[in-house]
């Protein structure tokens, strides 16, 4: 299971890394593939609203009015019908995508198990909103469905046999198949809206719209798709003929031959298996000490800011009523279910203060595994070795390249969970203080960062536009963002290099500028 | 526009064409041969209550009165079905020969069974034979018929006790009569 994971991790960072540039990290569609989902989706109710209006529900009437609707207004219901059916792969598409991405990713264990458990009725509810459409067009392809997914249904002795007798011959049919049909593929893709909705419920700031470019190029890449191949029915369907050749939609129908192959048993124990591996897939092994790692706040210095609660990406965070008598209204309060243990919350703490003299350097919330004082402590080990003009230090986030490796006579290099874990004071602490001339933030990637906000929230505290800010004293050219994914080791090593340089330059100007001290 | 942005956009164009082929073509190729050309499906298909295991047994006048009134049935009879042997020969071979249990716990329910089969198109000697009873020999239901199946055709043996047992459903059916 490690090594498919990890083959697959390679398979996508480098396929992101392409895509990054082709469509800047900002529109790349691998990190947008869930809000994708969301727009196919969008685009398959539109369209089958439309359709719906033109359908009739008959064993005869159904047939004939998909292909009225096909032919006699091709350039608004064909169109309309091929986005319908496009669209609806494409989300099949996005889905699946989406799914191995967040495995290969691990995002799929402790607080993300509520995610990946919902994400498997969606799947199932996608396959049977799919699979109905298709009945309804009662062609040959809609009876070899029929047939076999009834088949399929009888093998379990709770049904025992008798849905398929239905389609036995065209007098045992009639038109109320269709009444069911037209119910089930408007009732369950609504359904699945709201099954949609609680797949998110743990995560904040959900993104479900892609980026205007993006929904641009895709939606453009539907019509001329729906305009250049419509899609078709096969002939009506004929219950006194076998289906014998099909064309089948092998985004929604790969099941279909293997039932054939395997057997109706088989496949129910394929689907038993496959459902119980993917419920079970956040506890198996290797397992990750997630609860032992959750945020912890430290009451006596948690002024109850709700910072970290606005930062976190899990919405791990709450702020409740104070409990300690300290004069502030509330307090940070974690879920050790949902807190994944970036940091991120730690990087919003306005008391995760580096300068701190009075006081040991506890912040009001911090990760027991990687505390803001085990931090600072490694911050000047790291320092001490550093000789030269152009001192740097790296803070490597976990997912990028592993940043330790850049280690040298000038570079130290540290990993901290998210780059969103660093406070912006520890920038300045270690530039102040003369541990190094320059800071380097070396984050996931650009489009996506692993922990959804860790980059964006690091952007605007640089920036000085997210609290807590990076203090105006602090020399902005002195610090330097690389957003690599693991596989752009080469980016991060040309960056680092080439601010190394800019750093020195700056040195001899100002060692220019002070003759004096030239001299000496 | 810098020849950057060009590479870019070129680059989408080729992103997107490679989706829209993916979704183009595998929405409905390729095609799936689920019965090969040359052959025909025949199609078993039986719901059939079996005769009750035991007898019925007429209740005493002493049983009777001991029932509550809504409940007082002249006979008790036991919910156990019989199971049902069917057999399909097609040109002397057996195609499908098996004993059927009725459904439910204590197999009081109508007996299923439904089974496909592809075989060879062309003119066939097929016998249907069903056993729902007791009996040792013989069929309580039998029918023999010879049949021309055409290629790609759905031939169905169904079966209704009140129209005489076995029907075959099929473009040509000459049924063989029953000595």
């Amino acid at each position: 299971m490690s090594y498919l994971k990890r083959v697959l991790r390679m398979a996508f960072a480098w396929l992101e890394a392409g895509l990054d540039r082709i469509f800047t990290p900002a529109c790349n569609p691998l990190y947008h593939l869930g809000a994708l989902g969301f727009l196919y989706y969008w685009v398959v109710a539109a369209t089958g609203i439309y359709l719906y209006i033109f359908f009739d529900t008959g064993l005869t009437e159904a047939h004939d009015s998909i292909e009225s609707i096909t032919y006699g207004q091709w350039y608004l219901g064909g169109v309309m019908r091929s986005l319908h059916r496009y669209a609806s792969d494409g989300m099949v598409a996005m889905m699946m995508v989406h799914m191995l991405r967040e495995f290969s990713l691990d995002r799929y264990r402790g607080a993300r198990w509520f995610t990946w458990f919902t994400g498997l009725p969606v799947l199932w509810m996608v396959y049977a909103a799919g699979i109905s459409g298709y009945w309804m067009v009662w062609d040959r392809l809609a009876q070899y469905i029929a047939i076999a997914t009834t088949e399929w249904l009888d093998w379990l002795p709770i049904i025992g046999g008798t849905i398929a007798r239905n389609f036995l011959n065209p007098e045992r049919l009639d038109d109320r198949f269709f009444t069911l049909m037209v119910f089930m593929h408007i009732f369950v893709p609504l359904f699945l809206l709201f099954v949609l909705w609680i797949h998110l419920q743990r995560v904040t700031r959900p993104v479900i719209h892609p980026p205007r470019l993006l929904a641009g190029g895709t939606l453009l890449m539907l019509l001329v798709l729906s305009v250049i191949k419509p899609a078709e029915s096969q002939p009506p369907a004929n219950l006194d003929l076998v289906p014998s050749q099909v064309g089948l939609d092998w985004f929604y129908l790969p099941a279909y031959p293997l039932m054939d192959i395997l057997g109706n048993g088989a496949l129910w124990g394929l689907t038993a298996l496959g459902t119980l591996l993917f419920i079970a897939l956040p506890w198996l092994p290797p397992l990750r000490r997630t609860a032992a790692k959750a945020a912890v706040v430290d009451l006596a210095n948690c002024n109850g800011c709700a910072r970290c609660a606005e930062d976190c990406p899990y919405a791990a965070i709450e702020m409740g009523r104070r409990t300690d008598g300290r004069p502030f209204d509330r307090q940070a309060v974690v879920s050790t279910e949902l807190c994944v243990a970036c940091g991120i919350c730690v990087g919003a703490c306005p008391t995760a203060m580096p300068f701190r003299r009075a006081s040991d350097l506890i912040p009001g919330i911090d990760l027991p595994e990687t505390p803001a004082r085990a931090l600072r402590d490694r911050i000047h080990e790291a320092a001490e070795g550093l000789t030269g003009d152009a001192r740097i230090m790296v803070f490597g986030c976990e997912h990028s390249y592993d940043a330790p490796t850049l280690a040298g006579r000038e570079i130290a290099a540290l990993r901290i969970p998210c780059v969103g874990m660093l406070p912006p004071a520890f920038i300045d602490y270690v530039l102040s203080r003369r541990l190094a001339e320059g800071v380097v933030l070396a984050g996931c990637s650009e489009g996506e960062c692993h922990n959804r906000t860790g980059i964006r929230w690091t952007v605007d505290r640089l920036a000085r536009t997210r609290d807590p800010m990076l203090r105006k004293r602090v020399p902005r050219e002195r610090i330097e963002t690389v957003w690599a994914p693991p596989v752009e080791g080469w980016t991060l090593r040309r960056r680092v290099a080439a601010f190394a340089e800019q750093l020195r330059r700056r040195a001899a100007e100002e060692t220019d500028d002070r003759p004096g001290e030239a001299a000496e | 526009m810098s020849m950057t942005a060009i590479m870019r956009w070129a680059g989408q164009a080729v992103i997107y064409a490679g989706m829209a082929l993916w979704l183009g073509y595998f929405a409905n190729r390729p095609v799936y041969t689920h019965l090969p050309p040359d052959q025909a499906l025949i199609k078993l298909s039986v719901v059939h209550g079996a005769q009750r295991k035991g007898k019925c047994r007429k209740r005493t006048q002493d049983e009777l009165d001991a029932m509550n009134p809504n409940m007082r049935t002249p006979y008790d009879c036991p919910r156990e079905r019989l199971p049902i042997a069917i057999e399909i020969l097609l040109d002397g071979a057996v195609l499908y020969d098996r004993s059927v249990t009725a459904a439910g716990l204590v197999h009081g329910g109508t007996t299923r069974a439904y089974e496909r089969f592809a075989v060879a198109s062309g003119r066939h000697e097929l016998v249907a034979r069903m056993v729902d009873s007791a009996r040792t020999e013989g069929y309580d239901f039998q029918r023999a018929a010879t049949i021309e199946l055409s290629p790609g055709e759905n031939f169905v043996i169904d079966f209704r006790a009140e129209a005489g047992g076995f029907l075959f459903n099929g473009k040509s059916v000459s049924y063989v009569p029953q000595g």
